[in-house]
């Protein structure tokens, strides 16, 4: 039996991971051990013994924190893969134009890509729940399912940002995009501080970005604290995002390669 | 398939691209063992044709038959009968040669064990074994067409489609490649290539067309096509510059049966050579200014076209 296209294409880039993988496996396990060392001891030891706390809900600023770290590390993550390396294998390098010299279509170009990117986002979510557990910053057995929760963040991002690379002509727009979307939910989608926080007008400005949702739902998880409705819609949203990605990215790998 | 069918089918062919015509309306027929070649400039819609053919790129207009297949519904069954070298270079930088063969192979859904040693097989015939190690990058520009070539046969083609295979290669790679070409062919593999070099179809093709601004003007061997459209010979007398072209072609015309008029140069076709130097000689021009040579393609090209490939 013969795999199904889409995962040739996977087996592509975890072929490439392979040669890789020992400098990518110790980052994976050292960038959570300093984003948690800083964020949650660092900051946290003043955040705790502050007027903070009952914002918080009565957690630990680690325990809040730990989980938006986690969705913001795959977020970023998941836009460097989608941003670049891709245009690099429509134009520079020609990867994905090889792919479809072959029995494969351009949507198997595409979801192989952004499975793998997902992928990637559940390793480094693993290491982050394992991490954030020794390091007491994950609280509830819940959290395996913080995997899932980061995988699907994680697609959210890597369908539309591929998509949308796949189109373009130069990298110029690359680091607007950084600039303008990915920085500022980085900073403002509840993964330092809850949304309360935000002037009541901005509220429902965050509720657009798939980070909060992503945030929301891993919290939940990892606090061991979540409402099932209220998972459920975080995830129904992600789910729409990816969907809406999926299908955009299917067209513009269609009209790259096969025009 | 119907046993007068071509391996490949095209009537009418046109591919639109907006308001940009690259193919308009070509008619081909390749049968199964041939060399087959598309000749003409950049920019004549021969990669266009080859990406139709290669089911890539969907034509806009006309029927077209690949190995007896509709290339919009049958695209992936086709392609994994055809192996395809497209004119950029696209090999896998991130892995090894090797794992460029592994990689590209599994793409057609070909299990590890029989690409281990199909891979072996081909990095030998591509003489690239001493190299399965190394990363492409480093790799010198015939050793990487010549990979791109091993890697297109790894699904063991029914058709090779050569897109300007030896561009930007320097002469002894270009007859290198060219020898692994005649290979294949002895081993009755279907090959389709496209070429600016009136010299690579010339010696390649079996039977070719010249393409100029998407169309077809011409079709044939290469030999059959030179008698047809050129004298056996031409007598090149090159001018210096500022001389007055026309002028000069009027006055050595009479030497031949025809004259053309290059920016350095005037072609005089004439089936006698010696004869057309002797006339020109006693017209005071000058034997270093004067070359006789056979006809070639490129002369073909000018007669059909009244421009050079190089253009």
């Amino acid at each position: 039996m013969t795999a199904p296209p889409i995962l040739r294409s996977y087996e592509r880039q975890a072929r490439v991971f392979a040669r890789l993988w020992r400098g990518v496996a110790f980052s994976t396990f050292v960038v959570p051990l300093l984003y948690l060392g800083a964020m949650g001891f660092g900051l946290g030891s003043l955040v705790d013994d502050g007027a903070g706390a009952s914002e918080l809900g009565g957690l630990e600023y680690l325990v809040f924190v730990a989980p938006g770290l986690l969705c913001a590390n795959i977020m970023l993550g998941a836009a460097g893969e989608s941003l670049w390396p891709v245009l690099g294998g429509m134009k520079w390098q020609g990867t994905f134009n090889a792919m479809v010299t072959t029995p494969m279509r351009p949507a198997d170009a595409f979801g192989g890509y952004v499975l793998w990117t997902m992928t990637r986002g559940a390793m480094t979510a693993t290491s982050f729940v394992i991490v954030g557990a020794l390091l007491g910053a994950v609280v509830s057995w819940w959290a395996v399912l913080a995997v899932p929760a980061a995988m699907l963040t994680a697609l959210a991002f890597a369908t539309p940002i591929t998509a949308y690379s796949a189109g373009v002509e130069t990298d110029e727009s690359f680091s607007i995009i950084m600039r303008i979307a990915i920085i500022p939910m980085f900073l403002f989608s509840g993964v330092f501080f809850p949304l309360s926080q935000l002037p009541t007008a901005l509220q429902p400005v965050a509720w657009l970005s798939p980070l909060w949702h992503g945030v929301e739902l891993a919290r939940g998880f990892t606090t061991g604290d979540f409402e099932v409705v209220a998972s459920i819609g975080h995830g129904a949203v992600l789910l729409g995002v990816v969907t809406g990605g999926w299908v955009w990215g299917v067209r513009r790998f269609t009209e790259r390669l096969a025009s | 398939m119907s046993a007068v069918e071509g391996l490949i089918e095209a009537k009418g062919l046109v591919k639109r691209f907006g308001d940009f015509t690259a193919v308009a309306g070509i008619d081909v027929s390749v049968a199964s063992g041939e060399l087959f070649g598309f000749l003409g400039p950049n920019g004549a819609g021969k990669t266009s044709t080859m990406k139709m053919i290669g089911c890539v790129s969907p034509p806009t207009e006309g029927s077209l038959r690949v190995l007896g297949l509709d290339p919009v519904a049958d695209g992936p069954e086709i392609r994994g009968r055809l192996g395809v070298v497209t004119q950029e270079d696209t090999l896998d930088i991130e892995l090894t040669v090797f794992d460029n063969m592994i990689v590209y192979g599994r793409y057609f859904g070909i299990s590890r064990a029989v690409l281990a040693e199909r891979a072996a097989e081909l990095l030998d015939f591509a003489q690239l074994s001493d190299r399965a190690d190394s990363k492409v990058d480093p790799l010198s520009g015939g050793m990487k067409r010549r990979l791109t070539i091993a890697r297109a046969l790894i699904n063991d083609p029914e058709i090779v489609l050569l897109d300007e295979p030896t561009t930007g290669l320097d002469p002894q790679a270009r007859h290198m490649l060219w020898e692994r070409l005649y290979q294949l062919k002895s081993r009755g593999k279907t090959q389709i290539l496209t070429t600016h070099y009136m010299d690579e179809a010339e010696q390649l093709c079996d039977r070719l067309v010249i393409m100029d601004e998407g169309r077809i003007v011409a079709e044939g061997s290469p030999r059959a096509l030179i008698a047809q459209h050129s004298t056996r010979e031409v007598v090149e007398v090159r001018f210096p510059l500022g001389e007055d072209r026309e002028h000069l072609v009027e006055t050595y015309e009479e030497c031949a049966d025809r004259a053309e008029g290059l920016a350095d140069r005037v072609l005089l076709y004439t089936s006698d050579g010696d004869a057309t130097s002797s006339k020109l000689a006693a017209l005071g021009v000058e034997e270093h200014n004067v070359l006789v040579r056979r006809s070639s393609l490129e002369d073909v090209f000018l007669r059909l076209t009244g421009r050079t490939l190089e253009d």
